[in-house]
């Protein structure tokens, strides 16, 4: 156990060992697992990063749902107006034609009697004048009578 | 072995000396072949097998750590990268509590100090036995196997600390401010200026001094009872050095972890202004 020259290898040896140490063990190894750590900081923080996402997607998803309900039952709803609206509109027009159409027959019934009555009168006139001819026998001057005839189926 | 039938007093003394190659008085360059001639031969001799193994456990601790760090994938890492990735990352939390400046230097320093120490201590753990008897067959008489329970080994570690710590408080606080710490601590009075700089040279001095130490007491400690554990007959040898080993494998990791950690706190020191 004489201290002797070893000491001074020892020491030679430690002083190379760290130097390559230093130069060629110490960064790659320190270089791997900073960077693995930066790769599970940076996975974790996509993870949270997507959950964060697929949450805004669910709530943005269930919004859009709920729009497109209310706007279903609105359409829905205004349908259900313009039907009624569009059966009372038929319905209407259907009552005014309908007394369009009884009025014009009732005009027309009444044109047709009046006619009638016309036709009617001018016979009953006639047929009156041949009467009252074959009554007075010819004494009777047809123009100055046939005003006092017409003057009767005037009134009737 | 050093004999046929070693006493356990010769036993003891030959699993405790090193292979030693250096400059003999009458030899001239050569290894030593006794622990007198290894005595003879000075400063000037170098302690093979310590060298020998602390370079290759240093080398596997390089060779290990390059190949892991250079497949490392940012993906999910495979065992062997696991493992060294979970000793990296207890490094380098260890030195970002313990160490509060700037110093891309210090977590490597950590790194190296860690593995390597603690691969050294782990080579405690091969039987006492086996590597003496193995270099024993290609002829080489001594092979004291683990580094650390050569102070040369430890102390040398903690000298390169020393230079360390030398080196920063000079480059934090400059060349002034590093002998205005040494001189005006703890008692800023320039009548004490001598006092503070006894104090404070030792405390600086004490500082790898004890580093080295513990690490090398624990280790020749903890060697010294496997040796003497060896000594028993095979047969009851095994009920002591099996809880020992077990045991060993707790002081072996945790002599790394405070040779480490007190290198950190020192460099650390060396960083702040008082």
């Amino acid at each position: 156990m004489n201290i002797n020259m070893t000491l001074i290898g020892q020491m030679i040896a430690f002083a190379i060992f760290v130097w390559f140490c230093t130069k060629y063990v110490w960064p790659p190894i320190s270089n791997a697992l900073h960077e693995r750590q930066k790769k599970i900081a940076d996975g974790l923080d996509a993870a949270s990063r997507a959950s964060r996402d697929l949450e805004l997607a669910e709530q943005q998803a269930s919004e859009t749902l709920r729009e497109s309900k209310e706007q279903a039952a609105e359409i829905l709803e205004q349908a259900h107006k313009r039907s009624t609206q569009m059966i009372d509109e038929a319905r209407d027009q259907a009552r005014q034609e309908g007394e369009r159409m009884i009025a014009q027959a009732k005009s027309e019934i009444d044109q047709e009697v009046n006619r009638a009555k016309e036709e009617l009168r001018g016979q009953v006139s006639r047929l009156a004048i041949v009467g009252a001819e074959r009554v007075l026998e010819a004494s009777i001057d047809e123009k100055q009578h046939g005003k006092l005839v017409d003057q009767l189926a005037e009134e009737l | 072995m050093a004999g046929n039938n070693p006493t356990p007093v010769e036993y003891i003394q030959h699993h405790l000396q090193n292979l030693t190659y250096g400059y003999h008085p009458e030899n001239g360059w050569s290894i030593a072949h006794s622990a007198g001639e290894a005595q003879e031969m000075g400063f000037w001799a170098i302690h093979l097998d310590t060298m020998g193994w602390s370079l290759a456990m240093g080398a596997l601790f390089i060779w290990l750590f390059r190949k892991v760090g250079k497949a490392a994938t940012t993906g999910v890492p495979g065992k062997l990268q696991n493992a060294i990735e979970m000793v990296f990352e207890f490094i380098e939390s260890t030195v970002r509590g313990a160490f509060k400046g700037k110093n891309p230097l210090i977590a490597p320093i950590a790194l190296t100090l860690f593995v390597w120490i603690f691969l050294m201590n782990l080579l405690k753990l091969v039987p006492v036995d086996f590597a003496p008897a193995l270099f024993a067959r290609f002829g080489v008489e001594y092979m004291k196997l683990v580094p650390t329970t050569d102070p040369n080994a430890t102390l040398g570690m903690a000298l390169g600390v020393f230079c360390l710590i030398i080196y920063y408080s000079i480059k934090v606080k400059g060349l002034g401010g590093f002998a205005k710490e040494l001189s005006l601590t703890p008692f800023n009075h320039w009548l004490l200026i001598p006092f503070n700089l006894v104090m404070e040279l030792i405390g600086l001095l004490v500082k790898p001094l004890s580093l080295g130490l513990r690490l090398f007491g624990n280790m020749f400690a903890g060697e010294v009872i496997f040796i003497l554990i060896a000594l028993l007959p095979f047969w009851v040898s095994w009920t002591l050095n099996v809880p020992w080993a077990i045991f060993h494998i707790l002081v072996i990791t945790l002599q790394a972890f405070i040779f480490t950690v007190l290198t950190v706190v020192y460099l650390n020191a060396a960083h702040e202004h008082h």
